[in-house]
């Protein structure tokens, strides 16, 4: 009796929810997408997750904002801003009457409790490393309401970029983090179902004819981590946007309607697979002198056709990889870099040089070792076993014996941070972060995710002291063309020690509805909807479709 | 002959046919199952290529021979496998009864209640990674194989069970039948028919575990084809009525476990 009731319960619900879905399809003033996760939460300093951040993007108000589009600094909460000369603190100029959604009124004190409370070691923010390139305490001063000037022990290099993801809370409101400064504010949350977003009516910008924005009143995020069901509803007409696609389902959509599928061309994204260079790792001495010595890595670099990776693969909406930066970095990557190249040719002429010789189609070592190693990724990613299994054959035809292996996911984190049991790994960066600071701790040889050879006590190689160096100097920097040169020189560093072995740098790719006017994916995160506030909803079927 | 058997002769005939090409697979056709014809991914059937090209270019119609020689070969080894341990154990089991039957059921509803995945997947993380393809593909098969008897013993243990309760077995034992003469006289011959049976419902059964653990990036590791991994590369339903020759290694797989289905003892037979 409790089973039946319990069904007709859920029949109902869904016969509901199915009709209160139809309403609001119907009224045209709700936008529609899914997030691929449950939010794990809704504070936004405690954000670590890619649901949790895209909500932390449409709900949280920050004090200076990078346009997605220019990657230009523009000014948000705070109408202008100013670098003391010792790049150790900056003041903020706040815009006088704002509110948050909820009314409270917005001051320089919400300001510095939000830094406060963001630089609480008992916080654990992942949003706060960024500001952590020193030991003391942080000064925050609140001479006027309007007015707050927040005082760093050290100085950090790019300092005002990093207050794009530092949502501002209220001090006073009784809301707590739900009370938000951004474009929408969390009405509705249903775990493992959608959350709700409505519109801030206390939200600061307006458009050009001085009307308030964002134009859409809701948007519904569906929890919907099954990537094909989503596609599968954007066809159907039941999601408006999809952020990102994977180049498969793009080319899929792009031959059914190429007005939905956009490229934004080369993302930040990108694919690589690195050599076990640990010493204490329980791998036989000639692997990890193989793994440690340069002119392998570069040989083997040498030996991957990057471009048909990206053409078989990707579809052609991938682009070979140069370094640790895509060339849609504009600022920071080095455009004197050399263009990746495919040439087994000289790949046999850099391991001769090693020692190593190829014979009977086999590459051996100096020591008669016969050069077969085997390369981890993860399972259940269709794209990497691809990938995989394409470099298995360029490096066949040098000789190399390569074996491919997919475990699961903890399996592979297991052996690539606690147990060093593996020869090589390929794995992927998603990148949400323009700045080199975000990567101090790929780059830093004491850093965990330095994953050639993480968590080292002084650097195992010379070029590894000099990368740390460089690393350190530009992050203390406040001189943006210092910091240029210093962060060129790592990537050049980089391009020919070849730690990383980067292989291609995925296109951003996502699907706009022709109902959606106004958007114009771009290569960072949020392509699709970074100007949530601009979108319309139209009636016409024809308003989204200019690409 | 009834229909019946002409069509478990024709099962038989197509099974055959299908073996034979695993077998001679590097006779019918003269490209290796890893070459990459770049230029041609995901292509329509041709002459060079009788049924196209998968999304690395490999030559569809010599991966899935390839891949039947692994299957077909080694997901019988397996059933035949897990049918001898079941039968040993549930033959133990059921003739011996006490704390023998006791034990060894009591073990079978433990691996029963096992999650069979997540037991490949922490046996699969734990083997060490320098192995070869054809080291690994035969590990997931020996794997199901040991890990695949438990739902055979049960069935096993209440025919033998039946057995040892029978008239002619206990007028065997008064006869003072010696241990070994009791196993090849009555034990044996009268558990074949449900051996041969659950030996035979196990490969399809294994066939389509190993495709299952395929598609989740588990079995047969590249480049090495089987029927699974062949699968895999069609998991997006919508591009097959773009390009319905990739269905091919799902139409063979289906025939297969058809034709096995066929040629099963009937009830009458296994009784």
């Amino acid at each position: 009796m409790i089973r039946r009731s319990v069904l007709l319960l859920a029949l109902a619900s869904g016969f509901f929810s199915c009709f209160i879905t139809g309403a609001h399809a119907q009224s045209g003033t709700e936008l529609h997408f899914c997030l691929r996760g449950e939010p794990k939460t809704f504070n936004p300093l405690l954000v670590d997750d890619d649901a949790s951040e895209n909500v932390r993007y449409l709900t949280g108000g920050v004090l200076i904002r990078v346009n997605r589009q220019t990657q230009a600094l523009e000014p948000a909460l705070a109408e202008s801003w100013k670098v003391s000369q010792n790049g150790r603190s900056i003041t903020f100029h706040l815009r006088a009457g704002l509110g948050f959604s909820d009314g409270t009124p917005f001051t320089s004190n919400d300001v510095a409790y939000t830094m406060r409370l963001l630089m609480d070691p008992q916080m654990h923010s992942a949003t706060s490393d960024a500001f952590r390139s020193g030991d003391g305490k942080l000064n925050v001063q609140t001479p006027s309401p309007d007015v707050v000037t927040i005082t760093f022990p050290v100085p950090i290099g790019g300092l005002e970029r990093l207050f794009d993801q530092v949502a501002i809370l209220s001090a006073r409101s009784p809301k707590k983090e739900m009370a938000t400064l951004g474009a929408y504010f969390v009405a509705e949350y249903k775990a493992g179902s959608y959350v709700l977003l409505r519109r801030n009516p206390n939200y600061w910008k307006r458009d050009a004819q001085g009307n308030h924005l964002p134009y859409i009143e809701t948007v519904r995020l569906d929890i919907q981590r099954n990537r094909d069901i989503e596609l599968m509803r954007f066809r159907r007409g039941e999601l408006q946007l999809i952020n990102r696609l994977d180049a498969e389902q793009f080319d899929r959509l792009e031959k059914e309607n190429a007005a939905a599928a956009r490229n934004a061309g080369v993302g930040l994204d990108s694919e690589f697979l690195w050599f076990n260079q640990v010493p204490s790792s329980p791998l036989p001495d000639y692997k990890k002198k193989w793994f440690q010595t340069t002119e392998f890595r570069r040989a083997l670099s040498l030996a991957i056709n990057r471009a048909d990776l990206a053409r078989v693969v990707f579809f052609g909406y991938a682009t070979p990889a140069y370094g640790p930066v895509s060339p849609s970095n504009h600022f920071w990557f080095n455009t004197s870099l050399p263009a990746p190249r495919y040439d087994p040719q000289n790949a046999l002429a850099e391991l001769a040089k090693a020692g190593f010789r190829l014979e009977n189609g086999g590459l051996s070592d100096s020591t008669g070792h016969r050069v077969e190693f085997t390369l981890i990724t993860n399972s259940a990613n269709a794209v990497r076993q691809k990938m995989a299994t394409m470099i298995q054959q360029d490096l066949a035809q040098i000789g190399v014996n390569l074996k491919l292996v997919t475990l699961d996911f903890p399996s592979l984190i297991e052996r690539m941070t606690k147990t060093f049991d593996y020869d090589a790994c390929l794995l992927g960066l998603v990148n949400t972060d323009l700045d080199p600071n975000g990567q101090m701790t790929v780059w830093l040889s004491s850093g965990e995710d330095h994953q050639w050879n993480p968590n080292q006590k002084t650097p195992a190689t010379a070029w590894e002291a000099e990368i740390d160096r460089l690393m350190r100097e530009q992050a203390s920097s406040a001189d943006e063309k210092l910091r240029k040169a210093k962060f060129d020189r790592v990537q050049q560093i980089v391009a020919e020690q070849q730690p990383f072995i980067y292989l291609v740098n995925e296109n951003a790719l996502s699907a706009v509805s022709a109902e959606v006017s106004g958007a114009a994916p771009v290569a960072l995160n949020p392509q699709a909807f970074w100007n949530i506030d601009t979108l319309r909803l139209g009636p016409s079927k024809q308003l989204g479709a200019t690409k | 002959m009834s229909l019946r058997g002409i069509t478990r002769g024709l099962c038989f005939g197509v099974l055959g046919i299908i073996f034979a090409t695993g077998v001679f697979a590097g006779v019918v056709t003269h490209y290796s199952y890893a070459t990459q014809f770049r230029e041609t991914p995901n292509g329509p059937p041709c002459a060079a290529h009788l049924l196209g090209t998968d999304s690395l270019g490999r030559d569809l119609f010599t991966r899935i021979v390839y891949g039947t020689r692994v299957s077909l070969l080694l997901a019988p080894a397996a059933a035949l496998l897990a049918t001898i341990i079941a039968g040993i154990l549930g033959g133990l089991a059921g003739l011996r009864g006490g704390w023998v039957e006791k034990t060894i059921l009591a073990a079978a509803d433990l691996s029963l209640a096992l999650p069979l995945f997540f037991v490949l997947i922490a046996l699969r993380a734990l083997l060490p990674l320098d192995i070869s393809p054809t080291f690994s593909v035969v590990a997931t098969f020996v794997t199901l194989g040991l890990l695949g008897w438990p739902a055979s013993l049960r069935m096993v243990w209440a025919a033998a069970r039946r057995l040892r309760d029978s008239d002619h077995f206990l007028f065997a034992t008064a006869l003072g039948y010696s241990k070994s003469r009791l196993l090849f006289r009555q034990v044996v011959p009268n558990l074949r028919p449900i051996l041969l049976a659950l030996f035979w419902i196990s490969v399809p059964l294994f066939i389509l575990t190993e495709a299952t653990l395929s598609m989740l990036g588990l079995g047969v590791m590249e480049p090495l084809p089987s029927w699974g991994n062949l699968l895999r590369g069609s998991e997006d339903f919508s591009l097959m009525f773009e390009n319905p020759w990739r269905l091919a290694p799902l139409g063979v797989l289906v025939v297969t476990v058809v034709c096995f289905q066929y040629i099963l003892p009937k009830t009458g037979e296994t009784a």
